[in-house]
């Protein structure tokens, strides 16, 4: 297959950022060959700069930056020298692009089946007849359930996996040479993105579809991947077939990125030492209903001191909701959930803002976490002083825990905007420790990550919970984490616990199929 | 900083800074006393009766046009920012309350909000002024009455908006009252368009407060009174014109001002938000 011609080659393409940018090029010196029937995965991190590739081949570069040197081109027309006008019927016709959101990518007040339909539309293809024809075609290819009925239907009414495969029919309409699919999984859960990457892997194998698809997902990599391209900071680091990349890494970060990434191996724990054994959260019967629908369903679990329960599920599922009535940021509809004998499902004003220390919490998003107009430190100090510090005391906690998990005192005085994704879910640790309580619950706070700050969080959450007999609920959609870092699993579907048991078994018995088939969706099992 | 030092912040600033000013110093800068008869309708630049010069004119019963603009400034400036302040006083904290409990208490505050917005804005302060007398406390009473609901709409929709932020559920979790949420964790996070909005009402009550002395509703004479002073020289307008023009330059100046800070501050914090 290697002695096709490439359909697209990159030549040390350069993109340049603006003058006072924290490097000077926001891709340097890139060269790849992309040939027909190949999914040529591109890996790095966020600030990576594989966006602003993806960018570049699509001719959509953001205002302000500007190719700065190297070749680029697409079968017999050179990219680098297009004009708007022209791109436009590049775009499409030869390179199509598969978004990152498909919820977002798609006219929430217009039917999918004439979304599609515009495409050859705008390039003025086909009679209105051919042109439906054409679109149900296309949802049929996409393995969509009742394509009549998916094409008059509003992006609402569809899933995001079925979006999203409406997203590829549309980049697919005009038979383009190239597909360049940014992210395509990222926003899906590991049900649909199975779906999803099935799905490519069949346009590769069927209709010879080259396909350019960036992640930071070494999972999904090593199921699709025919060859990778690791990318850090700009440069290419490696790039080579699928194998040798993850099986034989040359380079340091990228053996770096692949010890990073979460083995399914559930990882033997030793008991936290010096914790007085029983249980630190007793929910009983826990429930929550909106009107008619069941948010939660009576939910009954225990967690002993110092351990970890993993709440895994896809979106949906009931977790969250779970996570926020322990936290008690909604009413329960019904049951108890006691923190250390204290029932805080049923207390009240000044009785519930005193126990509510008990019980904190570690937020998703790194970037609406923290109060933007406030010091990180004053943030910390304040929990502390809420926590029974006096003023000064609280600042020296502050302190303290800025170093504890990892950054200096120095940040104190210093506000949200300063701080990256990784850094500022530290400081949401430390402002949950400030409060000394005796629960954790961490929502989803690694997937907004990068895998290697992911995992240096992951390990901070441990050592904390050695080093304080911290319980922890770690509230997750990726059993993957969960295996790595829980002493027992809930599994959730549907506003239901559908499985509950220890780690080891959960992961290599499953007992109920969900959690079967949530195992055998989850990408990269065994291949890395 | 660098985003604050544009022409349009420092022109607007510095006209509303010379104006707080002249209205602090009155005493020191006016030439003559603004109540005291000298030379009626005297045209600007008439050498005055006992030394000086009538910069520009006397009014109709003889009083120094620049003496009475310099003392005039005090009433416009005092009461424009204070009662913008009750204003925002009271549109703050209902708007924070309505936006961060939302329910009844949203229903009942943005109901209320809406029937006084309904009216037009010059009708409701001649309501109000008639009915409680013209005073300096009245016109206060009325421009917050008038301008709250505003201020009450904005911080209600920033409110509403914020509050769905984590970090206002952490503040929850950690048993932060209800009052720090508002006023420490929210209402700092919506200084800049408040920012904005304080200098441009500041404006508007600036007008309106001539416009109620234009009516006769504002200041009782014979204090001097910038919308007063234009009613006065309004029946001999053609013939003496400089009776109107410069209590006129005078509202339009501080407006002005007050407009191209609000302007340049917008811009300002339009240009950080892009972080260039």
């Amino acid at each position: 297959m290697s002695a096709e011609p490439p359909i697209l080659s990159v030549k040390s393409l350069s993109v340049a950022l603006p003058a006072g940018a924290d490097r000077p090029f926001a891709i340097h010196d890139i060269s790849l060959d992309l040939r027909p029937a190949e999914i040529l995965c591109i890996v790095g991190e966020s600030g990576s700069g594989k966006s602003i590739l993806s960018s570049t081949l699509m001719g959509a570069l953001p205002r302000g930056l500007a190719i700065h040197g190297g070749d680029l081109t697409l079968g017999d027309i050179d990219l680098t020298a297009q004009s708007e006008r022209a791109w436009r019927d590049i775009r499409g016709r030869r390179i199509a692009m598969i978004p990152q959101e498909p919820m977002a990518a798609l006219n929430p007040s217009a039917k999918v089946g004439r979304q599609i339909e515009e495409v050859f539309a705008i390039h003025g293809h086909l009679t209105p007849q051919a042109r439906r024809a054409e679109a149900l075609r296309l949802i049929q290819d996409m393995h969509l359930p009742d394509p009549e009925r998916i094409a008059a239907s509003y992006p609402h009414q569809l899933s995001g996996g079925q979006c999203q495969r409406i997203c590829i029919a549309m980049a697919l309409a005009l038979n383009p040479d190239v597909l360049i699919a940014d992210e395509p999984t990222t926003a899906l859960d590991v049900t649909s993105q199975a779906q999803v990457l099935k799905l490519i892997c069949e346009l590769r194998d069927v209709h010879r579809q080259a396909v350019l698809f960036i992640t930071h997902d070494l999972g999904v990599v090593a199921d699709i991947a025919d060859r990778i391209a690791v990318m850090e900071k700009g440069r290419l680091v490696e790039i080579g077939a699928a194998e040798d990349i993850l099986k034989r890494p040359l380079q340091p970060y990228t053996k770096a990125l692949i010890a990073a990434v979460p083995s399914f191996e559930p990882k033997p724990r030793a008991p936290a030492p010096n914790t007085k054994p029983g249980h630190c959260l007793e929910v009983e019967g826990l429930s929550k209903t909106y009107g008619r629908t069941r948010a939660l369903k009576p939910a009954s679990l225990t967690v002993e001191r110092a351990t970890t329960l993993a709440v895994v599920g896809e979106s949906g599922s009931g977790k969250s909701t779970l996570a926020r009535l322990l936290v008690r940021l909604i009413e329960p509809s019904d049951g108890s959930a006691l923190v250390n004998g204290h029932d805080l499902a049923r207390l009240r004003g000044l009785a519930l803002r005193q126990a509510r220390r008990r019980i904190q919490m570690i937020f998703q998003d790194p970037f609406g976490a923290l109060n933007p107009r406030r010091s990180v430190g004053a943030t910390i100090a304040r929990a502390a002083e809420l926590a029974g510090c006096t003023r000064q005391e609280a600042q020296a906690c502050a302190k303290a825990l800025l170093e504890r998990v990892g950054l200096s005192a120095a940040a104190y005085a210093r506000r949200p905007a300063a701080f990256s994704g990784g850094q500022r879910q530290r400081v949401g640790i430390a402002r949950a420790l400030a409060m000394r309580p005796d629960v954790l619950i961490a929502d989803e706070s690694v997937s907004a990550l990068d895998v290697s700050v992911q995992a240096q969080v992951l390990n901070l959450l441990r050592e904390l919970q050695l080093e304080l007999g911290l319980t922890i609920v770690f509230i997750t959609h990726d059993l993957r984490v969960a295996a790595q870092i829980s002493d027992r699993v809930a599994v959730m579907r549907s506003g239901e616990i559908v499985e509950l048991a220890d780690t080891a078994s959960v992961i290599l018995a499953p007992q109920h199929p969900y959690t079967r088939a949530l195992i055998a969706a989850a990408p990269g099992r065994g291949a890395i | 900083m660098k985003h604050f030092r544009r022409p349009t912040i420092l022109i607007g600033g510095g006209i509303v800074a010379a104006w707080v000013l002249v209205a602090l110093f009155a005493p020191l800068l006016a030439p003559f006393d603004p109540l005291k008869s000298l030379t009626p309708l005297a045209p600007p630049g008439t050498p005055a009766p006992g030394g000086g010069t009538f910069w520009l004119g006397a009014d109709l019963l003889g009083r120094d046009i620049l003496s009475r603009l310099i003392y005039g400034a005090r009433p416009v400036v005092a009461l424009s920012t204070l009662a913008t302040l009750t204003a925002y006083a009271v549109g703050v904290s209902a708007g924070l309350l309505a936006g961060y409990y939302g329910r009844w208490i949203d229903t009942v505050l943005s109901f209320l909000a809406n029937v006084i917005l309904s009216f037009p804005v010059l009708v409701l302060y001649i309501v109000v002024i008639v009915a409680l007398g013209p005073s300096p406390i009245n016109v206060v009473i009325a421009v917050t009455f008038a301008s709250a609901p505003a201020v009450f709409r904005i911080v209600r929709t920033i409110a509403a908006d914020l509050k769905q932020r984590d970090f206002i559920a952490a503040a929850v979790i950690q048993g932060e009252s209800a009052w720090r949420i508002l006023f420490i964790e929210i209402l700092p996070n919506a200084t800049g368009p408040l920012t904005v909005d304080f200098c441009l009402r500041l404006g508007y009550t600036t007008i309106i407060i001539g416009a109620l002395g234009f009516l006769g509703l504002g200041l009782p004479p014979p204090a001097p009174d910038w919308g007063g002073m234009v009613n006065e020289g309004r029946a001999l307008a053609f013939a003496f014109p400089h009776l109107v023009i410069f209590p006129c330059l005078a509202i339009s100046s501080l407006v002005l001002g007050l407009s191209l800070l609000a302007d340049g501050l917008n811009e300002a914090r339009d240009a950080q938000a892009r972080g260039s």
